[in-house]
C-alpha cells in the first residue's frame, strides 16, 4: 500500500498493465520522450520502447484514428489527449466511428481502446484548458465512461477500461491530479465500470457527484453535520453505465436529490439523472431536485474572479444542501 | 479454326485457336476469364439493385460500374499473397463480391435483410464489416476509415504480422484533413499500407478541378513519403501488375498511394441525377472508358474465349442473381427483438 497522487496511481496503473499485457500501447503527443505534459507516462519510452509508447504528430483525428484501426488488428490502445479541449478534431473518431464499431457491424468487429482525457477546471486555464466535454459521450450510445475522483478509484477503474472489450473514455480531472491523494493497494484490483460508489452514507438528502466537485461535496457534507444534515454522497465514478439502482435506492431513502457537476447545467450528466429519478422514484420525492452545475457559458474565463464565479464550491454546495434540506 | 457444336443451345460455336498474346506474370488465359465472369456478375447485380430502386424495393444503391476493373485487378494481385486486409468504401461492389461474397448475401444486403452478412440491416448495403472476407470495416464518413486503415496497418507491424493493408477511397475523400493524417502517420512510421484512391473525377458533382489545384492526387505522395503510381483502372492488367508492384512496396514497409483513374459510369448513387451537372456527350463517351467493355475486347480479339461463350455467361449471371433476387425477396426482415443487440461486445 502506497500513498498516491492520482496522477501516480494512473501512471502506475498504465505501467502494470503494459507490463501485463503486451497488446496494451499508448500514443498521444509529447507522451514519449518527455513522459507526457501531466507526466502520466514518464518513464514508459526507456521501459516498453518507441513501438508501445508512440509519439504521434500533433494531429488529434488520426491519434484516434489510428488507436481505432489498431484495437481492430490485435492491440489494446490507449490513446491520450492531450487536454481536452483538444479533443474536437478527434471526435469524429470517437462519437462517429468508435461507438457504433460493435453495432454497426452487428457484433463482429470491436474497439477494446481507452481513451484518457484530462480535463476539467479551477486551474486557471481559460476557455482552452478548463473544458468539460463529458456531455458529449455521455449522449453517445456505444461507449463507456470513467471519471473517478480519487487514485484508489482512478486505478481499480482504469483497470477494468484497458481490460474492457468496448472503447471507454477515461476522463482524468485535472486538478485532482496533484491535489488529491489518497492509499492505493500495491495488488491488482479493479473496479466494475457501471457502479457508482457511496462515498459518505447518510439519511436526510442525495448527493450526486463525480471528479473534483465530489470532493467539494464530501467537505460540504461534514460542515453541514453541525447543522444536523446528514448527506449521502454518491460518486458516480462510470458516468456510462449510469448506475440507476444505486441513485434510486438513495433517493428513495432519503427524499432529497442534489446532483452537482462542473460542467454546464443544459444536457448535462444531471439533467439526466433528474429526468430518470422523477421517473423512477417520484413518489419518493420530497422537494425539487436540484442541480449545481457551471452556467451555460463555454467554460470557465482565465481571470480568477471568474473562474471562481463559474465554478460550485464548497460554500454554494453547503448552501444548496441546507437550503433543500429544508424544503 | 475450331468448329464445334453446341449441344445446349444448337448454336455453332465459331472460335479461332487462341492467340499468342503475352499476359503479366501469373495470370492465365483462365484466371482472365474468371475474372471476367466476376465482373459480369457484379455488373449484373449492379444494373439490378438499380433497378429494383427504380421498383422502390431497395432503398439506396452506389454504382460500381467503371470500378470494376480497379478493385477486381488489385484482388487479383492481392490472391498471391502475402494476406491483405481491406478498408473499402461505398463503391466497392465488385471488391465485395471479388472476395467471395455471394450473390445472394449482396441481395439480402441490398434489401436490409436478415442474414445481411455486413451488418444484418442496421446499415446501408455492403457497410459494417465481413471479416471472415479480411473487409475489416466500411465508414460512411468520406476519409474515416483512412486513418483506422492506418492504425490496422500500424498493428499488423508491432506484432510481425507480415499482411498488408489496403484503404480505398475516392477523389473527393482526398480533400478531407484525415486523408492528409493517414497518409502523413503512415509515411513516419513506414507502413505495411497500400492507399489506392479511385479517382472518377467527381464527388457527386463537384469536379476534381474544384476539389484540387494539382491535375494527379498522387501528386501528393512525395510529401508524404510515400511511394506514388498512377494507372488507368480501367485496365484490368494495368491494375494487376500495379498492384503486384504496390504489393511488394508496402510489405517491405514503403507505403505506397496508388492512384487508378477510372469513370463513374452511373449518376453518384441511385438518388442523382448526374445529367444536372454532366454535359450529355460527356456521359456518352464513358462507355468508352468501361473496365467491362475492354476487358470484353481483351478477350475477344485474343480468342480467349467466344462471343457465344460470352453470351452463355451473361445468361448464367442472369440466371444466378434472378435465384438470388427471389431469394433474398422472400427472406425476412431482421428481427425487431435484435434493435438493441450488440452495442456492447462483452
Ligand atoms: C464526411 C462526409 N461528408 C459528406 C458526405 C456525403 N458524400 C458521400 S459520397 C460524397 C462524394 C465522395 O466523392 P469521392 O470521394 O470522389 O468518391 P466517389 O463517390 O466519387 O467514388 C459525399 C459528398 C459523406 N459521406 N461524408
Ligand atoms: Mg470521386
Amino acid at each position: 500500500m502506497a500513498e498516491l497522487s492520482v496522477i501516480e496511481s494512473i501512471r502506475t496503473t498504465l505501467w502494470e498493465e503494459m507490463k501485463r499485457d503486451p497488446s496494451v500501447i499508448v500514443l498521444g503527443e509529447d507522451i514519449g520522450q518527455r513522459g507526457g505534459v501531466f507526466l502520466a507516462t514518464q518513464g514508459f519510452l526507456e521501459e516498453f520502447g518507441a513501438t508501445r509508447v508512440i509519439d504521434t504528430p500533433l494531429a488529434e483525428a488520426s491519434i484516434m484514428g489510428v488507436a481505432l484501426g489498431a484495437s481492430f488488428n490485435g492491440l489494446r490502445p490507449i490513446p491520450e489527449v492531450q487536454f481536452s479541449d483538444f479533443i474536437w478534431p478527434g471526435l469524429n473518431q470517437i462519437i462517429g466511428e468508435a461507438s457504433k464499431t460493435s453495432y454497426g457491424s452487428n457484433g463482429q468487429l470491436n474497439a477494446p481502446m481507452v481513451i484518457r482525457i484530462p480535463y476539467g477546471g479551477g486551474i486557471r486555464g481559460g476557455l482552452y484548458h478548463s473544458q468539460n466535454v463529458e456531455s458529449y459521450f455521455f449522449h453517445t450510445p456505444g461507449l463507456k465512461i470513467c471519471a473517478p475522483s480519487t487514485p484508489y478509484d482512478a486505478k481499480g477503474l482504469l483497470k477494468s477500461a484497458i481490460r474492457d472489450n468496448n472503447p471507454v473514455i477515461f476522463l482524468e480531472h485535472k486538478k485532482t491530479y496533484r491535489l488529491v491523494r489518497g492509499e492505493v493497494p500495491d495488488q491488482d484490483y479493479s473496479i466494475p465500470i457501471g457502479k457508482a460508489d457511496i462515498k459518505r452514507s447518510g439519511q436526510d438528502i442525495t448527493v450526486i457527484s463525480y471528479g473534483l466537485m465530489l470532493h467539494y461535496c464530501l467537505e460540504a457534507a461534514k460542515l453541514l453535520e453541525d447543522k444536523k444534515v446528514d448527506s449521502e454522497i454518491i460518486d458516480l465514478m462510470s458516468l456510462r453505465p449510469l448506475d440507476i439502482p444505486t441513485i434510486v435506492e438513495s433517493v428513495k431513502k432519503t427524499g432529497k436529490l442534489i446532483i452537482v457537476h462542473e460542467d454546464n447545467i443544459t444536457g448535462g450528466v444531471g439533467a439526466e439523472i433528474a429526468a430518470m429519478v422523477s421517473d423512477l422514484a417520484f413518489d419518493y420525492l420530497d422537494g425539487p431536485i436540484k442541480r449545481i452545475c457551471g452556467p451555460d457559458i463555454p467554460t470557465m474565463p482565465f481571470a480568477k474572479s471568474l473562474e471562481d464565479a463559474y465554478l460550485p464550491n464548497t460554500q454554494s454546495i453547503y448552501d444548496g444542501i441546507l437550503e433543500l434540506s429544508q424544503y | 479454326m475450331n468448329i464445334i457444336l453446341n449441344t445446349h443451345t444448337g448454336y455453332v460455336d465459331v472460335m479461332n485457336s487462341k492467340q499468342d498474346i503475352t499476359l503479366p506474370s501469373g495470370i492465365t488465359i483462365d484466371k482472365i476469364l474468371e475474372v471476367y465472369e466476376k465482373m459480369l456478375m457484379v455488373r449484373t447485380l449492379d444494373e439490378r439493385v438499380w433497378a429494383m430502386n427504380r421498383q422502390g424495393k431497395v432503398p439506396i444503391a452506389a454504382s460500381c460500374q467503371g470500378h470494376e476493373a480497379a478493385q477486381l485487378g488489385t484482388l487479383l494481385a492481392a490472391e498471391q499473397g502475402p494476406e491483405c486486409f481491406f478498408f473499402t468504401y461505398y463503391r466497392d461492389l465488385a471488391l465485395k463480391f471479388g472476395v467471395g461474397l455471394d450473390e445472394t448475401q449482396i441481395m439480402l444486403s441490398y434489401l436490409g435483410k436478415e442474414g445481411d452478412p455486413y451488418s444484418n440491416g442496421r446499415q446501408f448495403p455492403l457497410q459494417g464489416s465481413d471479416l471472415p472476407r479480411n473487409i475489416i470495416q466500411l465508414s460512411n464518413v468520406v476519409a474515416a476509415g483512412m486513418t483506422q486503415a492506418v492504425g490496422h496497418a500500424l498493428a499488423s507491424k508491432i506484432q510481425n504480422k507480415s499482411t498488408v493493408t489496403m484503404s480505398f477511397f475516392g477523389d473527393g475523400a482526398s480533400s478531407q484533413g484525415e486523408c492528409h493524417e493517414a497518409m502523413n502517420f503512415a509515411g513516419i512510421h513506414k507502413l505495411p499500407i497500400i492507399f489506392i484512391c479511385e479517382n472518377n473525377h467527381y464527388a457527386i458533382s463537384v469536379p476534381q478541378k474544384l476539389q484540387m489545384a494539382i491535375s494527379e492526387v498522387s501528386e501528393r505522395a512525395p510529401g508524404y513519403g510515400l511511394e506514388a503510381l498512377s494507372i488507368d483502372g480501367s485496365d484490368l492488367l494495368q491494375v494487376y501488375e500495379t498492384m503486384q508492384k504496390a504489393i511488394d512496396l508496402a510489405k517491405t514497409f514503403n507505403p505506397v498511394l496508388v492512384e487508378m483513374n477510372v469513370e463513374r459510369i452511373m449518376p453518384h448513387t441511385s438518388d442523382d441525377d448526374h445529367t444536372r451537372y454532366r454535359d450529355l456527350s460527356e456521359i456518352d463517351e464513358l462507355t468508352s472508358r468501361d473496365p467491362l467493355k475492354k476487358l470484353e475486347s481483351l478477350i475477344l480479339e485474343n480468342n480467349l474465349s467466344s462471343d457465344i461463350q460470352i453470351k452463355k455467361i451473361k445468361e448464367a449471371c442472369i440466371e444466378r442473381i434472378n435465384t438470388a433476387t427471389t431469394l433474398a425477396e422472400a427472406a425476412p426482415e431482421p428481427d425487431t427483438k435484435t434493435l438493441m443487440n450488440n452495442l456492447f461486445v462483452e
